[in-house]
């Protein structure tokens, strides 16, 4: 697989609240063109680091360098850089007293001061590469959830950012809204974009990594290549914490019992899945490389 | 109808004419400028601004929990004490700004205190200033909130014009108790009333309709 140069470099990165350390001396390098998945344990620090990515979070130490630039620089211009990192999050946090065209123009226009034509025509090309150009008019209360993280997604990519950070962007929605979300952002993957995804759907991570890094407890303990990892992590820790998902994965679906059926059925799904992970790996490829 | 003289009402209709005039203008005047300090104050307190928060703070309390009639007393006969002489027409509207500024200031931030947090984060996040952020993200949702507080404080303050008189102004007032020597008293009042239902009322319904509107606009939920 051919990678561009190192786009993003976080070295030693120490992050506080109060006493409480978060990140506790992070590094991680990361090339043009990766989609890296970002795991571990409820509060061992990923959001904390894809904030701290961002500025939304000052930090205590280390530094990080994107496109050769220090963004933990204190006198850097905020406005300037956020444009080229991407942010999504969990709850979309669209602008609700904005309809779903002109939160995408918003960026575009006072952020960018592009030409209200040229807004709208990056506006529309997005918003049809999500399937939602139709629901343009339509306020953020009258989307469905997975419509509303479409648009929060094309709001971000609108400004061309070089590098896309999603906050476990599939959290908040119903089951059945989760794959038209992972669909789009497993587009982008194809697309060959440098993305940062903090996830818990693992048969997603599987499909969509480059490399999957495992956190805990405010450092990286894993960094490997997704095959590896999910069949043969390296730590204690991260088998646990795998461990933890296949667990939760065989009592998912609502069966009043796991049964041993359901337990074939599911069984069955899984490899389904790995299988589809594997195509979507080999669609992936010629279009990096 | 015999108990209305109407000869008396057409005839000193135009001093409340000019009255009114007055009153509009300081009214305008006083509750344009307390809605500019009120916001301030507001994004102030919201932004936590050092310093500026807690001189908000105390302006606040202190403007609200003293009577308008008090305020206008320490700037026409308390001020010139001190060296600064301001006629009339400045105390009044310096008055109602000092007076509107804290209660603008409350209403702003109950709009702003419901908006989420993560609205300036998510704002922030595609590259718009601080300044962007508030201009086109939280104002308008703030004001959609504030909206009924607002317009409440709008009325209130119209109301409170009624004390402009203390500090010697020909307002509806003033003119009203220069009548009374002559006697008439049923007719002034009427007068009185009627005036100030002509500048109120009409500020009143622009106010609900907006609100509906406001509500109307496809959030807000
Ligand atoms: N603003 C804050 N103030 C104080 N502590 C915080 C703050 N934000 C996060 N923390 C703490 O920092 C730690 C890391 O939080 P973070 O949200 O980064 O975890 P996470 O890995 O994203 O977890 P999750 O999977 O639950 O989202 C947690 O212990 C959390 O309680
Ligand atoms: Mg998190």
């Amino acid at each position: 697989m051919s990678l561009g140069p190192d786009i993003l470099k976080i070295k030693d990165l120490k992050k506080n609240f109060g006493s409480l350390a978060v990140l506790k001396g992070l590094t991680l390098t990361v090339r043009q063109g990766e989609v890296l998945v970002i795991i571990g344990p409820s509060g061992c620090g990923k959001s904390t680091l894809l904030r701290c990515l961002n500025g939304l979070e000052p930090v205590q130490g280390g530094q990080i360098i994107f496109g050769g630039q220090y963004l933990t620089d204190p006198h850097i211009n905020w406005s300037r850089t956020r444009q080229r990192i991407g942010m999504v999050f969990q709850n979309y946090e669209l602008f609700p007293h904005l309809t779903a065209l002109d939160n995408v123009l918003l960026g575009l226009i006072r952020v960018q001061k592009r030409s209200k034509t040229e807004a709208l025509a990056i506006a529309e090309r997005w918003l049809t590469r999500v399937g939602l150009w139709d629901r343009r008019g339509s306020f953020p209360r009258q989307l469905s959830g997975g419509q509303k993280q479409r648009v929060a997604i094309v709001r971000a990519l609108a400004l061309e950012p070089e590098i896309m950070l999603f906050d476990e962007v599939t959290a908040s929605l119903d089951p059945e809204m989760v794959r038209e979300v992972l669909d789009v952002i497993v587009n982008l993957a194809k697309d060959g974009r440098t993305m940062l995804i903090v996830t818990h759907e693992m048969a997603f991570a599987k499909a969509v990594a480059d490399r999957v890094i495992f956190m805990d407890e405010g450092l990286i303990v894993e960094d490997a290549k997704p095959e590896v990892f999910f069949e043969n992590p390296a730590t204690e820790r991260a088998r646990r914490f795998l461990n933890i998902f296949q667990f939760s994965d065989i009592h998912k679906p609502q069966e009043p019992s796991a049964s041993p059926l359901a337990k074939e059925a599911q069984d069955v799904k899984e490899s389904n899945d790995a299988k589809e992970s594997n195509d979507a790996k080999d669609s992936k490829e010629p279009e990096l490389s | 109808m015999d108990f209305i003289d109407w000869d008396f009402i057409v005839s000193r209709a135009p001093l409340f004419w000019a009255a009114a005039k007055l009153t509009v203008k300081l009214a305008v005047g006083g509750i344009l400028l307390a809605a500019a300090l009120g916001f301030l104050c507001a994004v102030a307190r919201f932004y936590r601004i050092p310093v500026f928060n807690q001189i908000a703070y105390f302006y606040i309390e202190l403007a609200r929990n003293t009577p308008l009639m008090v305020q206008l007393f320490f700037l026409y006969f308390g001020l010139p004490r001190l060296g600064l002489v301001w006629e009339g027409q400045t105390c009044a509207i310096v008055g109602l700004t000092f007076l509107g500024g804290a209660y603008m200031a409350e209403a702003f931030r109950g709009g702003l205190a419901a908006i989420n947090r993560n609205q300036v984060e998510s704002a922030l996040s595609i590259g718009l200033s601080r300044i962007q952020t508030l201009r086109y993200v939280i104002a308008p949702q703030a004001l959609a909130v504030a909206w009924p507080a607002i317009s409440a404080t709008v009325i209130f303050l119209m109301k409170e014009t009624s004390v402009f008189s203390i500090v010697a102004l020909p307002d509806l007032m003033y003119v009203a108790k220069d009548l009374l020597k002559e006697g008439h008293s049923g007719e002034t009042n009427l007068l009185l009333i009627l005036s100030y239902l002509t500048i109120i009322l009409p500020v009143s319904l622009f106010f609900g309709r907006m609100e509906r509107r406001l509500r109307f606009a496809g959030f807000g939920s």
